[in-house]
């Protein structure tokens, strides 16, 4: 299924009402994603920001609401089938194939492609992109460290070429300086072309790389707008930035 | 007595490599399900005997008489069997566990399932072939598959021997193959470790299990087929044995892992056969072959104990 190009927004959520069982966790959350963005929902623990993600991949149904790309409804296709719209997920905790290795974890990421040639040659882009993946080729990929482990959950997510890449808590449990790569990361993926959906505690970080935010909490979103009004936001900064740190920005 | 023993050893342990080889490829169809779903199939057993009764009967009803050379005969009747097998392995899944696993069953739901399918199937097999005579099946006898080819002057091999020998280890090959080379065995080692991540990559995961135990199955046919080839005969009831052995097999290897059901299978078959031979000589006959199950067993278990994991476990494999 290919996705025309039209004059609204790339990715439209609407009045999304999700559950868990009994429990809701999504209390009807709109918001929108432009092509070519990087959009950024922030939020505490248990705000619904992976929620959200599952539901945009189909590893969840909402109970009601709408997911438009492109203008098309999406929120019934399978979610095995939603990766051939162009949307692929890094979800939360990377979830590397432990016992496969790291080329077969690449592998795995272009499992939709059948030209051998194709997946060879981007698994050769990707190891240009993390040249530490390539020494680790044949290492199984449970034996990486946490921040080999986001690299690859990464490459094996821009393996389909996607045209929107959902990144769940890419910076957790990293030290700075990995989350600053991370960070260069996503944005030179978001530069070569590809919308980027990304949930982050690490609000402040990711205010500055991302065009536009929301605030979740409690399964609402109760704020949103462009990421620097966002950040510098009183309320935004009490509550996921912190006073001190946030009146440096 | 040692130079008696002596001259037995070969043709003891190349019967206890053909029982050991159809084990292992019973275990895979263990293996494989166990590997994807977490689940023990116990079905399973009773799929390895639809698979001989069918290919019997494809003998006696669709081949006798046609004058095709035996081997081609086997061939046919294993294809055919295999399919059989590999299509209620199929259908079972998708009657009895999926129902379950989509509901979110606790674990010991379709364990319990599987047992019931098993007994479903004995029985009903046994109703089937009774309508039309002996549930009893004896396997069609060829004297081409009892002739011998003389290696030496004490080590004669059957050509039901070599036969059994070489399909079953083309198929295990061919199955070895398909899980560590191919995209298909990618995605059902992927759905193994982790489904919805899985999922996440564009696999349907629901396929890929419904593949695995067409898979399993096909190989628990074929093994079917075999088996009454080496013993002379197949009943809705003696699935349940190899079955089970089978399935000590897969444990034994390391439950999960394919190179461990091959391990796992051709170990027990070697020792229940060496042990049944051999033990009745060393104790003049005080102890007879049929204690050979509890001594095979007693080592299986000390095995298990230093190996908990099975010989190639995951716990003694996760870092390469
Ligand atoms: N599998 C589940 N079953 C029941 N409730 C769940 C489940 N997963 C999440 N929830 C609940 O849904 C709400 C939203 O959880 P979610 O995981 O989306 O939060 P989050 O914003 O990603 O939080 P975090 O930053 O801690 O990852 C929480 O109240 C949580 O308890
Ligand atoms: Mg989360």
């Amino acid at each position: 299924m290919t996705i025309e190009t039209t004059k609204g927004p790339l990715l439209e959520v609407r009045d999304l009402h999700v559950y868990y069982g009994h429990v809701q966790a999504l209390k009807g959350i709109s918001f929108h994603v432009n092509e070519g963005e990087i959009v950024t929902l922030i939020g505490g623990n248990g705000a619904g920001k992976t929620t959200t993600l599952h539901t945009l991949s189909k590893l969840l149904t909402p109970r009601s609401g709408e997911i438009l790309l492109g203008g098309q409804p999406i929120h019934k296709i399978d979610a095995d089938e939603i990766v051939r719209t162009g949307i692929t997920h890094v979800p939360e905790g990377r979830r590397i194939f432990s016992r496969l290795t790291v080329r077969e974890n690449l592998e795995i990421g272009a499992y939709l492609l059948t030209s051998k040639t194709e997946i060879t040659r981007r698994i050769e882009a990707s190891f240009e992109l993390f040249p530490r993946l390539r020494e680790r080729e044949r290492q199984y990929g449970g034996t990486l460290s946490g921040g080999e482990q986001q690299m690859l959950a990464i490459a094996r997510a821009l393996m389909l070429d996607p045209r929107i890449i959902l990144l769940d808590e890419p910076s957790m449990g990293l030290s700075p300086l990995f989350v600053e790569k991370i960070f260069e990361i996503i944005q030179s993926v978001n530069k070569s072309g590809k919308t980027v959906v990304l949930v982050e505690q690490n609000a402040l970080m990711a205010l500055e790389i991302a065009h536009r935010g929301y605030v979740l909490q409690s399964g609402h979103v109760v704020m949103g707008g462009d990421a620097d009004l966002l950040a510098k936001d009183p309320s935004v900064q009490s509550a996921y930035l912190g006073g001190e740190i946030a009146a440096a920005l | 007595m040692l130079t008696d023993m002596l001259l037995l050893l070969p043709t003891t342990l190349i019967d206890g490599l053909v029982l050991g080889l159809i084990y292992a490829s019973i275990a895979l169809g263990y293996t494989m399900v166990y590997g994807v779903l977490g689940l023990i199939n116990f079905a399973h057993s009773e799929v390895f005997m639809v698979g001989a009764i069918v290919a019997i009967e494809v003998l006696i009803y669709g081949l006798a008489g046609t004058g095709l050379h035996p081997l081609i005969q086997l061939v046919v009747a294993i294809a055919v069997g295999g399919l059989a097998a590999g299509f209620l392995a199929v259908a079972i899944e998708r009657v009895a566990y999926r129902p379950l696993r989509v509901r979110n069953a606790p674990r010991l739901v379709p364990l319990i399932t599987t047992i019931g399918v098993s007994l479903f199937l004995q029985d009903s097999v046994r109703f089937v072939e009774s309508l039309f005579g002996q549930f009893i099946r004896p396997f069609p006898s060829f004297p081409f598959f009892n002739r011998q080819i003389v290696l030496s002057e004490t080590v004669f091999i059957s050509n039901r021997t070599l036969a059994i020998i070489v399909l079953a280890v083309t198929l295990l090959a061919g199955l070895y193959y398909m899980v560590h080379r191919t995209r298909l065995g990618k995605a059902m080692r992927a759905v193994a470790l982790d489904q919805k991540t899985s999922q996440l990559m564009g696999i349907n995961v629901n396929k890929v299990i419904a593949t695995t135990f067409f898979i399993g199955g096909v190989a628990g046919g074929v093994a079917g087929v075999l088996y009454a080839l080496q013993f002379g005969r197949m009943d809705p009831f003696s699935g349940f044995i190899p079955g089970i052995k089978a399935f000590t097999a897969a444990v034994l290897g390391g439950i999960g892992s394919v190179e461990g059901a091959v391990l796992g299978g051709v170990l027990l078959g070697i020792l229940e056969v060496v042990l049944g031979t051999y033990i009745p000589m060393w104790t003049n006959n005080a102890i007879g072959t049929e204690y050979k199950d509890i001594i095979a067993f007693s080592i299986l278990i000390l095995i298990l104990i230093f190996r908990p994991n099975g010989l190639v476990g995951r716990a003694y494999a996760e870092k390469v």
